[in-house]
């Protein structure tokens, strides 16, 4: 890889005047004046935004508030890094190259420790305590996790959902890429953008766009609207309430995550199967392979480290599903699943103790994922 | 549409990359199932989105008593289509002002985020400070983190500063969101530029305000363009962050995901009707940025689907 050495030498290279005499490597003000600038862009944001009145009042014209935004966004937080600049600029040279980097880099590291890391910590402190905070309970909100019968059926639910919704992503993804580049190119494309489409709407649209696969309308009650009854029916079945129907209503909300994230396993995995050199497939056909041979003993292992990346990428956008489930049923008739709850708990509830409990495992689950990333970045750095 | 006709080319990858398709070639003869298995399950794809734009056409009382395919009797019946449900949608269920509330919600959580992260960036890569290491390891162990963990603290904070239900609460939170996955793309790209680039520009006297402005920022439009549409799209369709900051503290400033939500909450033939054009509604910019911005899109989707 050509990833340039980092600074090291340039900061040695343009030749600078020495530092001032009597200037002091004074570690302490460094810092402070490191930190100081790191928060001065967020600060004024935060100002900003929570003084100025009309930003926030509902009434106010929504253009202005969009315009304001805008300026204020781009404008504003353009300004605030320029003058950050030029003020560290007025320092001594070794002090200013000192605290330039904090800000630049300080406002985007305050923004993550103020809405990531600090909430992170917190929330795993609420988890360990009562409905409304006030007192420290030990793991009993865990404990409750895994007894009751509520929360059972919802963690039961996520982890079924984690299993086979990349199952079938992944499953159709490969299915897709694989034949459709049997086809050719411009029936190729079509087809992809067809099935990629659905990446680009929300969950909530998504859900809304099943309804219509799946609603219901008892005997009597009306022609059945829904595609799945009029199919059933006609079949001279009796018409299904199917997001009512024990276990499967599952399968069918599962069904609308597997139709907005196939096409992202589909656009992954293609390039990754074009990618497969041609002579190792002309070599297995010469020899006698049959295509699904082809497919099982070279296409397959050759690109087993896509998969493996889209795999865990579906796997955690299914973990934290929740759109679909709040919009089509609310979790009731045991669909619940754990991001659901959280948010029934916690908002509707008020019970920030659970919530928060639950919060924490979505993010137990991803941890390993979370510790290989750094493993992995720490591997590059050491290469570079 | 050049858009249409051009967009779909991004999905194929180059020419020199593709298969050669030899007539002598055995797998030739296996062209007629794989059409069939692939127009199947494109079918199957299809159907679902066909629904609803069909309907969202049709005449409300008819939407409630007949299914959408039905139409296929009077296809050509003046009588068939209304834009209807639009009007009522737009107008009487406010989803015209939602969608200026999505407006003013997406675009400054677009914009934000990149200039913050893009700043950051260049000091990741091409800046020494102590703890950079460290410190871009967190940011790498960020992207995963759900956003979940942060909804509880978030809203106490919020709630106790007053400012839930207003827009810049949200702007904010999703800049805090999209963070550290932009700050990771961002400085990914920008450390691999040359750094001959960077030691010429210092020769001449740029300072690094200049060179991250000058050089480095308009090198790095791609990687820019793609987390833009990643954001954009992430913030639009997003549901949750919305529902819990926005919520109930200010209904008129809902945006289109929480009207929709609620309208397919209501229960009752009224909204049955309503459904189809308010959903399309909610997904017309997402689709619009799709056909234009393909190229964009799936390199922004691509680079970042694992963001938590």
């Amino acid at each position: 890889m050509s990833t340039p050495s980092l600074m090291k030498d340039e900061v040695s290279q343009p030749p600078r005047p020495p530092a001032q005499p009597g200037s002091r490597d004074n570690r302490i003000s460094v810092w402070l004046l490191r930190i100081l600038s790191a928060l001065v862009v967020p600060a004024v944001l935060l100002l900003f935004f929570f003084t100025f009145e009309f930003l926030q009042d509902p009434r106010t014209n929504k253009a202005l508030q969009i315009v304001v935004a805008i300026i204020v966004g781009v404008g504003g937080v353009w300004l605030l890094f320029w003058a950050m600049d030029r003020l560290v600029s007025a320092l001594p040279d070794r002090a200013a190259a000192g605290v330039r980097p904090f800000v630049f880099a300080g406002p985007a590291l305050m923004l993550l420790g103020f809405y990531l890391v600090y909430p992170t910590i917190d929330t795993i402190i609420t988890s360990l305590r009562s409905a409304d905070g006030s007192e420290f309970v030990g793991l009993d909100n865990f404990i409750r996790l895994f007894t009751e019968s509520t929360y059972l059926v919802s963690l039961r639910n996520s982890v079924i959902w984690a299993i086979i919704v990349p199952i079938f992503c992944v499953g159709f993804g490969l299915a897709v890429a694989t034949l459709a580049d049997l086809l050719p190119r411009r029936t190729e494309a079509v087809v992809k953008s067809l099935i990629f489409l659905p990446m680009a709407v929300s969950f909530v649209g998504a859900s809304v766009v099943f309804f219509f696969m799946y609603t219901f309308r008892p005997e009597g009650f009306g022609e059945q609207i829904g595609l799945l009854n009029a199919i059933w029916t006609t079949l001279g079945n009796d018409p299904v309430d199917w997001l009512r129907l024990p276990f499967w209503n599952n399968l069918f909300l599962m069904a609308i995550l597997v139709w907005t994230q196939t096409g992202f396993a589909m656009v992954i995995l293609s390039s990754a199967i074009k990618g497969v050199p041609d002579e190792l497939l002309e070599a297995a056909r010469i020899d006698g392979a049959s295509e699904w041979q082809v497919f099982r003993k070279i296409t397959v292992p050759t690109i087993a480290s896509t998969i493996v990346v889209v795999w865990t990428t579906i796997l955690i956008t299914t973990w934290k599903v929740y759109d679909i489930v709040a919009v089509m049923t609310g979790g009731r008739d045991g669909t619940s699943v754990v991001a659901e709850r959280m948010v029934t708990e916690f908002y509707t509830f008020r019970n920030e103790g659970i919530g928060a409990a639950l919060a924490v495992v979505l993010l137990v689950v991803v941890l390993p994922i979370l510790i290989i990333n750094i493993r992995r970045f720490q591997e590059q750095e050491a290469t570079r | 549409m050049t858009a249409v006709t051009e967009a779909p080319e991004v999905l194929v990858e180059p020419k020199r990359a593709r298969r050669t398709k030899d007539p002598h070639n055995s797998f030739q003869a296996s062209r007629t199932p794989a059409y069939l298995a692939v127009g199947l399950i494109a079918l199957i794809w299809v159907i679902p989105a066909l629904g609803i734009l069909i309907s969202s056409f049709r005449d409300p009382q008819a939407i409630r008593t007949s299914g959408w395919w039905t139409v296929i009797d009077d296809l050509f019946d003046a009588g068939t289509w209304t834009l209807q449900n639009y009007e009522t949608v737009l107008r009487g269920e406010g989803f015209a002002n939602a969608f200026v509330n999505s407006l003013a919600v997406t675009i400054p959580a677009v914009v934000i985020p990149i200039t913050v992260a893009a700043f950051a960036a260049y000091a990741f890569a091409w800046m020494d400070f102590p703890g950079r290491t460290v410190l871009f390891a967190v940011v790498v162990g960020l992207i995963v983190v759900p956003l979940q963990m942060a909804l509880i603290p978030i809203l106490r904070i919020y709630v106790d500063l007053g400012v839930t239900g207003s827009f810049p609460g949200l702007w904010l939170a999703h800049t805090g969101f999209g963070l550290p996955l932009a700050v990771y793309l961002l400085r990914n790209y920008m450390g691999s530029l040359p750094s001959s680039l960077i030691e010429s520009a210092e020769v001449d006297g740029a300072d690094h305000y200049k060179i991250f402005t000058r050089l480095i920022l308009p090198l790095s439009t791609p990687v820019l363009a793609a987390f833009a549409t990643l954001q954009f799209l992430w913030v639009w369709n997003d549901y949750l962050v919305a529902l819990v900051f926005l919520g109930v503290a200010a209904p008129q400033n809902n945006v289109l995901t929480v009207e929709l939500a609620g309208l397919a909450g209501q229960f009752g033939e009224g909204a049955v009707s309503l459904l189809p054009a308010a959903a399309f509604i909610s997904m017309v910019l997402p689709l619009v940025v799709f056909f234009l911005l393909q190229r964009y899109f799936v390199r922004g989707l691509t680079a970042g689907a694992v963001k938590g």
